[in-house]
């Protein structure tokens, strides 16, 4: 079965600002997952691609300033549109953010949770039109 | 920029946040967590009741330094209690602090589950939803129990709104792939398949997921999925860029769609129906036509958008193996990919390449490309896009290239990374044996494997190398000449004196009427190697010297000196000993005639499954595809002509 293992968004001294994990993984776990994927995914460059080999999986990852966003697919996942899955991702946070930097990620980190739930969920993508998540997002913005 | 928002502010929860990051040192960030749990702990035991904007706030505080790495025992039943608000920011903290920090207590789950129960009956979307998105993202087999029955109802129902239906979708997904026994198939099945149909897009995606999922373990149930699939694929592929305004994505229709719906396509065999069948055919043309065309945008997001369909539509050409028309488009247009500016597309199209390589209909295709790709091996700088072209050209061999291949690859394997040089080897070993016409040429590759990377070279690769020479009276006299030209090399691997010791051990007669090299010059050559080797090597090295004995007398006394020396008698390795003392001992007591049987030829090996094969297999794990052996039909000019060569993987004690 193919699906999204978790997503990382960290920045580049190895600061988690957003993990979202779609398996059971226990605590120490995770931590050993995160500090791997930093060691992995800093040390690419320009020339290499934007996909890594990762344990049983592979990581598709893009950097945007100083944070890393990682996606956790199966080896047989489609590269490309979990890439685009990704930088539709970081549209709508910066058009929810209004020009998103990482400060705004972590003083409403509640919020990402949101934003994430409305495009991924169970591990697989959920809604894709920025327009309609983010009209959604405004609507539960303006909830008490 | 950061903003504190306007509909739930939260400043105690901002100020806490800029307090932490205002500490100067991890002992000043414990402090303030502790002082604020402190506070926290004290707000909860309170005589006066928290209002629900409180506990929001403290709650996501708990949340907060939980995230940051330190541990919480208390504030769940805080969180619990905020499921019951009818405030969705409450709710929400709520939902999200037990998702994060799932707890295992029986009383808090029952009170969870009915928190659950309650917003999922409430006709609320926006309850619905947190709660649907709740049990997608904690799955535990509790609320699988609690629950597993009721979403598929709301997911068919006709009044559930669309953004609920999409969460129930893969809210069952998730507790399908955690329960499965807990979600039997039933009439809601059916009408899953018709959310292919659905208006909103978003809906699609979501069913074509569950069903993905759902088909593979019960597909006759979901195979009326397959046209709908087909229509609405075609209906998106075709489209104007007007049409589907939502989700049109940098001038491409629904690329995430698109590509779950091949994905989904991928799970049926190509459809019986052949206007089914045609219409799909069509379908792919036009990927493939549009991936010709001039792009819309020069934004990498729209190429990448493009050829995320593009590469999921060539996945469904190959795993349909039936149009050899479409598979050698596909053949081509990856062609074209492996010269790209972007080494995504490199990267990509040799693997994908790969996987077209072992159909019969475009393994001719893929041929083709075998300069690029060995180019690519050169010069591409990102290791794992090299790795993919070694990957190709494996998959790509075949008798008419076999020999360009492998000389490709032992100079690949000179400045290859470390950790794909067994890789590598065990590829380089396959395919001399396989393809092998000429075995002289199939001795001198093993050799050189093991001169360029020796200690890559398992047990595996040079038992087979020598079973081989054993079972083909033809090349014997040919691989004791070359191992032992090979031995005068001053520094030569292990792995060589142990391949060089035992076929000059069997075939030295082979080459001793040279006087280059006479048996004692073949002797002192081995020998010379002796005190360099480990044990086992010596080991066989000893009974390399008493074949020899029997071999060629001339050399006995020779070697009666070496064996009767301290050195070996009283070798403290027992093996070592053992052989030294019994081969003397034979030596000097047996005659000619027993000497000759015990030390006679070895007969050759039984045939049985390559254990180099099974090594790569094990090493790549059980879904790579290894081209020569998983799916290949080899059709006329391909067929391996010659016998299977024995590949016992008995442990010959050498």
């Amino acid at each position: 079965m193919v699906w999204i293992r978790f997503i990382l968004i960290q920045n580049r001294a190895g600061k988690t600002r957003l993990a979202k994990w779609y398996m059971q993984f226990d605590d120490d776990e995770k931590q050993k997952l995160i500090e791997e994927v930093h060691a992995v995914v800093t040390v690419r460059d320009a020339k290499h691609t934007n996909f890594v080999e990762f344990r049983n999986f592979k990581i598709i990852y893009r950097r945007y300033a100083g944070l890393y966003f990682c996606i956790c697919v199966d080896v047989n996942d489609n590269n490309l549109a979990y890439l685009e899955a990704i930088h539709n991702f970081v549209e709508v946070l910066n058009e929810y953010f209004h020009n998103v930097c990482e400060l705004d990620l972590v003083f409403n980190f509640y919020k990402v949770y949101t934003v994430v739930d409305e495009m991924f969920l169970a591990g697989e993508i959920r809604e894709t039109s920025q327009t309609k998540v983010l009209k959604q997002l405004l609507m539960l913005q303006s909830l008490e | 920029m950061p903003a504190v928002s306007k509909g739930d502010g939260m400043r105690g929860l901002a100020v806490f946040i800029s307090d932490i990051r205002n500490c100067k040192s991890k002992e000043a960030e414990i402090k303030r967590i502790n002082k604020e749990l402190a506070n926290i702990r004290s707000k909860f035991k309170g005589d006066k009741a928290l209002d629900g904007y409180s506990k929001k706030k403290y709650v996501c505080k708990l949340l907060f330094i939980f995230l940051l790495g330190h541990d919480i025992d208390f504030g769940h039943m805080e969180a619990v209690n905020l499921l019951s608000s009818n405030r969705y920011t409450e709710k929400q903290i709520g939902y999200l602090f037990i998702s994060v920090l799932v707890n295992s207590n029986s009383e808090l789950i029952r009170l969870i589950n009915n928190a659950i129960k309650n917003d999922l009956a409430s006709r609320n979307p926006t309850f619905m939803g947190l709660a649907l998105h709740c049990i997608a993202n904690v799955g535990s087999r509790e609320m699988a129990e609690a629950f597993a029955g009721e979403i598929p109802k709301i997911l068919v129902a006709g009044d559930t709104m669309d953004s609920v239906k999409q969460s129930a979708a893969l809210c069952l997904l998730r507790l399908y792939r955690a329960s499965p026994d807990l979600v039997p198939m039933g009439d809601w099945t059916s009408r899953v398949v018709h959310l292919l149909n659905d208006q909103h897009l978003g809906v699609v995606t979501a069913a074509t997921s569950l069903i993905t999922t759902l088909a593979q373990k019960n597909p006759e149930e979901f195979k009326t999925s397959v046209s709908l699939a087909v229509s609405r694929l075609s209906r998106i592929v075709t489209s104007a860029s007007t049409d589907l305004q939502d989700y049109t994505y940098y001038f491409v229709p629904a690329p995430w769609l698109s590509v779950k719906l091949l994905r989904l396509l991928q799970c049926y065999p190509p459809p019986e129906d052949p206007a089914v069948r045609g219409r799909l055919a069509e379908c792919l043309e036009t990927v493939l036509n549009k991936a010709q065309e001039p792009p819309k945008s020069k934004k990498v997001q729209h190429s990448n958008a493009r050829n995320a369909v593009l590469f999921e539509a060539i996945s469904l050409i190959i795993h349909h193996d039936s149009e050899p028309n479409l598979l050698v488009r596909a053949c081509n247009q990856l062609g074209q990919f492996l010269q790209h500016r972007e080494t995504n597309l490199r990267y990509l199209a040799l693997e994908s390449m790969c996987t077209l390589a072992s159909s019969e209909f475009s393994h001719e295709a893929v041929k083709t490309h075998i300069e690029t790709v060995i180019n690519a091996l050169k010069t591409e700088r990102d290791v794992s896009v090299r790795q993919r072209a070694v990957d190709l050209l494996y998959a790509m061999c075949d008798r008419s290239n076999a020999q360009q291949i492998v000389a490709e690859m032992l100079s690949y394997l000179e400045t290859a990374d470390y950790a794909i040089r067994e890789e590598i080897v065990l590829k380089v070993a396959i395919l001399a044996e396989k393809y092998a016409v000429d075995y002289t040429w199939y001795v001198d590759t093993i050799l050189n494997l093991i001169r360029v990377a020796g200690d890559y070279v398992s047990e595996e690769v040079w038992y087979r190398v020598i079973q081989i020479v054993i079972n083909r009276d033809d090349v014997q006299g040919y691989a004791a000449k070359t191992v032992f030209e090979a031995l005068q090399a001053p520094a030569c691997h292990e792995n060589l004196v142990k391949v060089g010791g035992y076929i000059l051990g069997e075939f030295g007669n082979l080459i001793a009427g040279d006087p280059r090299s006479s048996p004692l010059t073949q002797f002192d050559l081995l020998h010379s190697k002796f005190h360099l080797c480990s044990v086992p090597t010596r080991a066989l090295l000893l009974s390399a010297y008493i074949k020899f004995v029997n071999l060629f007398p001339e050399v006995k006394p020779t070697i009666q000196d070496v064996l009767r020396s301290d050195s070996q008698l009283k070798n403290a390795d027992v093996e070592l000993q053992q052989r030294a003392v019994e081969y003397l001992r034979l030596s000097s007591v047996a005659s000619t005639d027993i000497l000759a049987t015990v030390l006679e030829e070895m007969p050759p090996f039984p045939e049985r499954e390559s254990s180099i094969l099974a090594k790569l297999k094990k090493k790549k794990g059980p879904s790579t595809v290894t081209g020569l052996e998983e799916g290949r039909r080899e059709r006329g000019a391909d067929v391996n002509g010659g016998p299977e060569p024995a590949p016992a993987s008995a442990t010959v004690c050498l």
